[in-house]
């Protein structure tokens, strides 16, 4: 239904547990960012869909992985309360500005999530209504879960105040 | 007769003078013990508790290894009220400005005890987002070391700020100066018996 609705969508049959038996497989719908809202639209309002709760959204960064075409996969994990099943939904962005629009307008709960994930890979969210930091403080610059940035930062660590016991 | 000594009118004034000041002078001393005595057993930790150490602080605090004996069991979370504060956990960057302002708020004379691995030099937390040891932007009088440091070893910590207090009195921490290279021993000593044997 879904592919007769999208038919120029990717879905596939995602594999949750590799090495057990594939008893666990669930669809998996990589969807363009230009058609992300419309796609996401339907799947929470259409009666056959209806996937009222947006479990997560998170990141994955793709750099070095093998065989990846993109560098940031946006993940989306859906279910549906009264129908009981479950999609993840992937978008794909890339630098040097990585792109994708917010669907805070179908999931409020997304507004945290989006901006957790800004906070952490600098995946810009289109059309969020306060897209700030979340976890790290506000002069902070860099991206820390993107692979390319070193675990033990840029120095951002030292560069603060010093109190003393004569300027305290 | 030169070798008279000349006896001045004010030289009985100021011996007089010489008396009663080193009378004040007594005075001032015992004053200054009384103070510092009631003072270090009366202190009143400001407890910062970000992460695992706080438990033993909790711990500390609690009936079995009763902080109480040593006269520090009043808990103050305004810092105002307080002049001890013990730095509990690891201390993100983001939560430097806070122990920074609280530490600025207590009012003088204070002192700081660096509890556990985390806040003494970062411990394991070697990443972008934790200050290595907070010792680098705050004064910090003692440090506990372990992880998390059994209550036993923070109770020595707080004897050992008892005898910092003890020892330099109630100056403020400006008078007192950085300190920080005050090294003070353990009171009790570790007997191994038969270190040859086995
Ligand atoms: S020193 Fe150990 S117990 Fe204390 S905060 Fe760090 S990890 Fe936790």
């Amino acid at each position: 239904m879904l592919i007769a609705k999208f038919p120029d969508i990717d879905f596939a049959p995602h594999p949750l547990m590799t090495r057990a038996e594939k008893s666990h497989e669930q669809l998996c719908a990589r969807v363009p960012p230009e058609r992300l809202l419309e796609v996401m639209r339907f799947l929470r309002t259409d009666d056959r869909c209806n996937f009222e709760q947006l479990c997560d959204l998170t990141c994955i960064d793709y750099l070095n992985f093998p065989k990846a075409r993109d560098r940031y996969g946006v993940i989306y994990s859906l279910l549906s309360i009264t129908k009981g099943h479950r999609l993840w939904v992937k978008c794909f962005a890339n630098d040097p500005s990585p792109q994708v629009p917010s669907v805070v307008s179908i999931w409020k709960g997304a507004n945290w999530l989006e901006r957790e994930v800004w906070d952490m890979f600098g995946v810009r969210f289109t059309g969020h209504p306060d897209l700030r930091r979340i976890l790290t403080w506000e002069a902070f610059e860099a991206h820390p879960l993107r692979k390319d940035y070193p675990l033990r930062g840029r120095g951002e660590r030292e560069d603060f105040e010093r109190i003393t016991r004569e300027s305290a | 007769m030169g070798l008279a000594l000349p006896v001045s009118p004010t030289y009985q004034a100021s011996k007089e003078e010489y008396l009663s000041t080193k009378l004040s002078y007594l005075m001032d001393i015992l004053r200054e013990k009384t103070v510092n005595w009631s003072r270090k057993n009366s202190l009143w930790p400001m407890p910062f508790a970000t992460a695992c150490c706080g438990i033993e602080l909790m711990a500390t605090g609690a009936s079995r290894y009763d902080i109480a004996r040593f006269g520090a069991e009043v808990m103050r979370f305004s810092p105002r009220q307080c002049d001890l504060l013990i730095c509990a956990g690891r201390v993100a960057i983001k939560t430097m400005p806070v122990l920074q302002r609280i530490y600025m708020q207590m009012s003088e004379p204070k002192w700081v005890i660096s509890m556990g691995a985390c806040a003494s030099s970062g411990g394991v937390f070697d990443t972008y987002a934790v200050v290595q040891g907070v010792d680098q932007f705050l004064p910090v009088d003692v440090y506990v070391p372990g992880c998390p440091p059994r209550p036993e070893t923070l109770l020595e910590g707080v004897m050992a700020i008892q005898r910092i207090v003890e020892k330099e009195g109630v100056r403020s921490s400006t008078e007192r100066g950085r300190g920080m290279g005050l090294v003070i021993q353990p009171t009790i000593q570790v007997q191994v018996e038969n270190p040859t044997a086995n």
